[in-house]
């Protein structure tokens, strides 16, 4: 009898085969033949241990990064990527994250079936990571990784994911001229604020994509190749900073310092692409067995996809956006090294995803003049705002990676104050999130679109 | 034949152009086997697949990738556009549908 709870307990505290039998479960419910459930379990579990390896070049690059900034300036660095953070996260709250992301998918279909908010939300990683910011958070928030940590994440994820597409969706039917498709990223909040700030502010005679703008930006969209710039320039900078003596007797074993800071970075690219890898064998079955079913059980449901759906409709203010975000990213980080605070180096793809997306929606009413505020506005969100979660991450804390955009950051710190308050007020408070979102579609008027149809 | 949709990360974006090809090509009762795959632009090589799929965009981060088998889709979800495009491939394949 010990030896079946054992196997049953080793099951579940292994993410990997977790996540495997997760997917074996939606390929069953979908009836597909038994060797597409083998294949598919099998590339699953593979892809989690996939995900742990490239955890593991990342740590292996982000440590050296940590120690030269720690010698070189004397406070600690971090670089804000939501792959790396998650990908060393999973590694010890792997089975609650996958546990929450299940309860999470429930809670997404129930609220869209029952209330207005229609949104079902497809991006598959988006859902593992906030489902792994909420094990992370209340994990160390003393709440345990028994069962209330995993259907209160699962509450708060479901809920958070179905409501934050609802916050875009007056500018994504200016974007895309139909009301077809909704936005399901997880800057959802900080692109609300740009497209109300370019609404305020703004100026929508002159639209971005007027403007005769450079191409030559667009290599950068090549995320191994901007993470390795960019990277790169942060290592030698710091290299040079913490001097030769430094890195070349504690670090590199010898090896000249530009060298090697050269190569660390690469090392870090080289562990997002294997993170990126990972992800995608993990999601492979399960977003798929998601879709179908809550398709099937959602009528009229309004699918919530990922950030680049809009980028074709302003190719100028996705390079603008970047651009701009990136810049207010740099400024904050020097604010900051002057302030002796915590140092947070501007991320290059939280910066292009979430500056692109910002201009995009405050170009939306608010032409190039509200493109630059609203991306401007939601840089130093997302430059300023992982200063104040690093303390909610409990040991996650001190690595030298964290959350990226808005939709982690905001009620990450949301949670995460409630959490000191002890485990009763998160519990009343996620319940009460969840009671807030179904008494405003209760109290709120149909849609217009729904009537037009 | 091999179909690969690409996008920046290769996570959101190109899984769901993926999962629309896919639809599409059971809607329009393709026979043969044709796999679909999706991946991040910057780890796609020429022999990954005989056609790409991305938005136009990504066509200046796409150097590397022969421009006569890729199929820039200038919205990502407009249904019309997908089935125009890859039915085009199929015709020009040689690949029954309906």
């Amino acid at each position: 009898m010990n030896g079946i709870l054992n196997l049953f307990v080793s099951i579940v505290q292994s993410p990997a085969m977790l996540v495997g039998l997760l997917a074996v479960l939606g390929l069953i419910l979908q009836k597909k033949k038994a060797t597409e459930v083998i294949q598919g379990g099998i590339k699953t579990f593979v892809g989690f241990l996939v995900l742990t390896g490239g955890a593991g070049i990342l740590s292996n690059a982000l440590t050296p990064f940590a120690k030269m900034f720690k010698f070189a300036l004397h406070v600690q660095g971090v670089v804000p990527s939501n792959e790396a953070v998650v990908a060393i996260a999973l590694v010890k709250y792997g089975s609650v994250t996958a546990l929450i992301m299940l309860v999470g998918m429930i809670v997404n279909i129930l609220l869209a079936r029952f209330t207005k908010f229609k949104y079902i939300f497809l991006t598959g990683q988006a859902m593992l990571y906030v489902s792994c910011l909420a094990a992370v958070i209340l994990v160390s928030a003393g709440m345990g990784s028994g069962w209330q940590t995993i259907l209160l994440g699962g509450l708060f994820e479901g809920t958070l994911l179905t409501v934050t597409p609802a916050l875009c969706q007056p500018f994504m039917r200016k974007i895309t001229g139909g009301d077809t498709v909704a936005m399901g990223h997880t800057g959802n909040i900080g692109y609300a604020i740009a497209g109300w700030c370019g609404k305020l502010f703004g100026n929508s005679k002159h639209s971005t994509e007027d403007i005769e703008f450079p191409k030559a930006l667009g290599f950068l969209r090549d995320s191994t190749v901007s993470i390795t710039l960019l990277m790169g320039i942060v290592y030698i900078v710091l290299a040079i900073v913490a001097g030769p003596h430094f890195v070349e007797t504690k670090l590199s074993a010898g090896t000249n310092y530009i060298i090697y800071a050269f190569i660390q970075a690469g090392t870090f690219a080289a562990g997002f692409a294997v993170v990126l890898q990972g992800v995608r064998l993990i999601l492979a079955e399960i977003v798929p067995a998601f879709q179908g079913i809550a398709m099937k059980l959602v009528p009229n449901s309004k699918p919530a996809l990922d950030v680049p759906i809009i980028f074709p409709y302003a190719p100028n203010a996705v390079l603008l956006g970047f651009f701009v975000s990136f810049l207010v990213g740099t400024i904050s980080m020097f604010i900051m090294v002057g302030m002796h605070t915590t140092v947070i180096i501007p991320g290059v793809v939280g910066h292009f995803f979430c500056g692109a997306a910002a201009a995009i929606y405050g170009n939306a009413f608010g032409g190039r003049r509200g493109a630059v505020i609203g991306s401007a506005v939601n840089g130093l969100l997302i430059s300023w705002l992982p200063l104040y979660i690093l303390p909610v991450l409990g040991d996650l804390k001190m690595a030298a990676s964290t959350f990226a955009d808005t939709d982690y950051l905001i009620p990450g710190i949301l949670l995460g104050k409630l959490g000191s308050f002890g485990s009763v007020a998160l519990t009343c408070g996620i319940i009460g999130f969840t009671v807030v979102v179904i008494l405003v579609s209760v109290l709120m008027k149909s849609p217009k679109q729904a009537e037009n149809k | 034949m091999k179909f690969e949709a690409l996008c920046q990360s290769g996570l959101g974006s190109s899984f769901m152009v993926q999962m629309n090809i896919q639809n599409l090509l059971k809607q329009e009762n393709v026979k043969e086997d044709i796999q679909v795959d999706h991946s991040d632009i910057g780890s796609a090589t020429p022999d990954q697949a005989d056609y790409f799929f991305l938005d136009p965009t990504l066509e200046t981060s796409a150097g590397n990738l022969p421009k006569d088998r890729l199929i820039i889709l200038n919205s990502l979800v407009d249904p019309n556009e997908l089935k125009e495009k890859v039915n085009a491939i199929l015709d020009k394949e040689g690949i029954e549908h309906s």
